[in-house]
């Protein structure tokens, strides 16, 4: 039981606390980017819980397998660490599976494929994609961990930016001062945001 | 010639103010706030973007006639990661403490859309010499906005600047308090909107 208790903690944190965008301000430049438009916004925050579901677990496996100290122990070469080809195997993981997911996703379900289309190349660039693999590397995840994490994080992600989206409709009819349009208070607004989402750091399971 | 009519000059202001990275152009922001909390990491963090800039546009100008078109973002990426992680293994050479507090923020500068952004904007129709100079400018305009919001939030949030204590303690005697919000995440957000907000209204003319 105590396993299944550390994952909902996992998934909770990784949603609400530790929100990869809110607290880790991973994933910005899209964020900006695209929260305009509430249907956008949300296609895009879908397109980004699938592909952190699929590439997290990928790196894990990618790391363990060929990446950490010792882990070419099954290849007989239990001395060599190429634990500095992270960055760039990562990445390289990351642009293959958004590609693979593409063309999946095109052959089999065309609906999804004309909603998520457009934003999928964005993703290989998003920094929340690369951001929770190395994360996912330096606490230490298991496998099942970093299932659960990445998939939480792709949550809580897509809920900062559709609740993002709503807030910048209202806005639209606010009188703000001048200096402060566009840039300015969307991070101020964020930053409000923020701090909502840091209420549920009181809660332990 | 006078030096502010030169081309060097004109390149540089205009990344430090006119367009900005992050207060105008709204680029790299993902990087940008996370470090922030102590004036020191936002140098290092600052420094490191620079030289990756500054050498990732050098070389790519270098090669831009090498380049097919078709795969130059593979090219533009492998360039950058392998400078990223050249800047991350001198920081854990010779800076460890800095660069364990940065964690995962080095690894990021890959996915920052100043880097690609200028590469793939300026490096690739310019030549070397002033690309190299585009990405000093563009690093250090990073770079005074990072420790811009650095100043305000560790002066505001633990009374120390760059690890020295500057609040006098007869202020904390008199009942003055250190600024907690400033210190946890939603503070970046709030500091850099209104960081935002003066520049605007200070270079608006």
């Amino acid at each position: 039981m105590e396993h299944v208790e550390n994952l909902i903690s996992i998934l909770l944190n990784s949603v609400f606390v530790g929100n990869i965008l809110l607290a880790y301000f991973l994933g910005m430049c899209s964020f900006l980017a695209v929260s305009k438009n509430l249907r956008t916004a949300t296609g895009l925050g879908l397109a980004v819980t699938f592909v952190l579901t699929i590439t997290a677990p990928a790196n894990w496996l990618v790391y363990h397998l060929l990446l950490a100290p010792g882990a070419l122990a099954w290849a007989g070469l239990p001395e060599v660490n190429l634990n500095f080809l992270r960055l760039v195997l990562f990445i390289a993981v990351i642009a293959g599976m958004v590609q693979v997911v593409e063309l999946v996703i095109d052959r089999f379900s065309p609906a999804l494929y004309n909603n998520l289309g457009v934003f999928l190349p964005l993703i290989t660039v998003n920094c929340a994609i690369l951001g929770a693999s190395l994360f996912m590397v330096e606490r230490e995840y298991t496998f099942t961990e970093t299932v659960v994490y990445g998939f939480g994080s792709g949550v809580g992600w897509m809920l900062a930016i559709v609740a993002m989206a709503t807030v910048l409709q209202k806005l639209r009819y606010a009188d703000v001062p001048e200096g402060l349009q566009g840039f300015g208070i969307n991070m101020i607004v964020t930053g409000l945001m923020a701090m909502a989402f840091m209420i549920f750091s009181g809660i332990v399971l | 010639m006078k030096l502010s009519r030169s081309k060097t000059y004109k390149a540089i202001s205009a990344a430090l103010w006119q367009s900005n990275p992050i207060s105008k152009q709204i680029l790299g922001i993902c990087s940008a706030l996370a470090v922030t909390v102590q004036l020191q990491t936002a140098i290092v963090m600052g420094l490191a973007l620079t030289l990756v800039v500054a050498f990732s546009n050098l070389i790519i100008a270098l090669l831009r006639d090498l380049i097919p078109r078709n795969i130059r973002i593979i090219a533009e990426v492998a360039i950058i990661a392998t400078l990223v992680i050249l800047a991350d293994e001198l920081l854990k050479a010779f800076l460890f403490d800095i660069s364990k507090q940065l964690s995962v923020f080095v690894g990021l500068i890959i996915t920052n859309c100043i880097v690609m952004g200028r590469a793939e904007t300026y490096a690739m129709s310019h030549g070397p010499y002033d690309s190299f100079v585009d990405g000093i400018a563009n690093g250090v305009g990073y770079s005074s906005i990072l420790i811009g919001v650095a100043f305000v939030r560790e002066l505001l949030g633990s009374g120390k600047l760059l690890g020295f204590q500057v609040v006098p303690d007869v202020f904390y005697s008199a009942g003055y308090e250190n600024m907690g919000l400033m210190v946890l995440a939603p503070g970046a957000f709030i500091a850099i909107g209104l960081f935002v907000w003066l520049e605007h209204t200070l270079l608006k003319d």
